[in-house]
């Protein structure tokens, strides 16, 4: 982990509790979660954007359900990959335009001799399968073997939940 | 079923949602629509889970937390009993169902990232199933946002 550790106070902590549900749905969202934390608005804004510039929050916005916008595959890709290429190919797949996280994970060997995961969203399986044959010509080689995991469910989709601390902290200051 | 007018603004709202006063009012004069139009259209992808999410993202990993990708081997005859159990975990951010035997896989989000051990530990003390560990070593790429 590089970097200085970095943490929340009291009050980013009460503001993103208030918001762990969505932003309000309404004209004035913010003003909606300052009442709700007792500061101004103008406090919460400076706050956010705050722990934006610090990248506490990744991003503000939706995270879309993939399979109601009919991206109804999701094919976990994943590739045992020579240790000394990874690096470098990783990236190479990660900047492909269908991929949506590429990451290097641990191999838990002799049953998953994987190390590089990405993942590819798509309409059906076969246009999965057609993007994940432009990874197999990109890692050539250096790839000893692979697999597809493709997704048939959702069970679970909440995001980061902050845990009792925040809760306590927000109930204090309601 | 949505519009093209709801996939522009699934397009247009899936990051920097405007930090201002009346942030709907100016994103609706960005894809030229009413801001009253915006806030129902956003009101009902919500409702009916288009959108699942809306607000601010957190990254762990700056604040001393963190991320970790698990699977388990779930059979059969066990399957309903661990994902009642796996998603009534507060730290599981997300899991789904996929064809391996490998078949069950989700990641916990916490906020002290010596917790992760501890979280895994309890999952499989509690479903009797094996949890594998698939920390992040290194990030190629990240961008969740799709065309709409």
């Amino acid at each position: 982990m590089s970097g200085r550790e970095r943490s929340l106070d009291a009050l980013d902590r009460a503001i993103l509790e208030a918001t762990q549900a969505g932003l309000p749905i309404v004209p004035e969202p913010y003003k909606a979660i300052a009442e709700r934390v007792g500061v101004s608005e103008v406090e919460v804004l400076a706050r956010l954007q705050a722990m934006l510039d610090r990248s506490v929050v990744r991003r503000i916005g939706f995270a879309p359900n993939h399979y109601k916008l009919g991206l109804t595959c999701n094919g976990m890709t994943v590739w045992d990959v020579d240790d000394e290429k990874v690096d470098a190919l990783g990236e190479m797949v990660g900047a492909l335009d269908f991929v949506t996280h590429c990451y290097r994970r641990p191999r838990h060997l002799p049953d998953w001799p994987y190390n590089l995961f990405a993942m590819a969203h798509g309409r059906t399986r076969a246009e999965v399968l057609e993007k994940r044959t432009r990874i197999v010509e990109l890692l050539g080689a250096a790839c000893r073997s692979s697999d597809i995991l493709f997704s048939t469910e959702i069970l679970k989709k909440t995001g980061m939940r902050l845990a009792r601390r925040a809760r306590e902290e927000a109930s204090c200051s309601d | 079923m949505i519009d093209e007018t709801d996939r522009h603004i699934v397009n247009a709202l899936q990051d920097e949602f405007p930090l201002a006063s009346r942030p709907f009012a100016i994103k609706a004069r960005e894809l030229g629509i009413d801001e009253d139009d915006l806030i129902s259209r956003v009101a009902r992808l919500r409702a009916s889970g288009v959108v699942t999410r809306f607000g601010p993202f957190l990254n762990a990993e700056n604040f001393g937390g963190g991320f970790c990708l698990c699977a388990m081997a779930v059979p059969q005859d066990k399957w309903a009993t661990a994902v009642d159990i796996v998603n009534a975990q507060p730290e599981v951010a997300h899991n789904y169902r996929r064809e391996h035997r490998l078949n069950m896989w989700f990641v916990l989000a916490v906020e002290d990232r010596d917790e992760i051990a501890n979280v895994a530990r309890r999952i499989e003390a509690t479903t009797g199933l094996a949890v594998l560990l698939f920390p992040k070593e290194r990030e190629y790429f990240l961008d969740m946002r799709v065309s709409a």
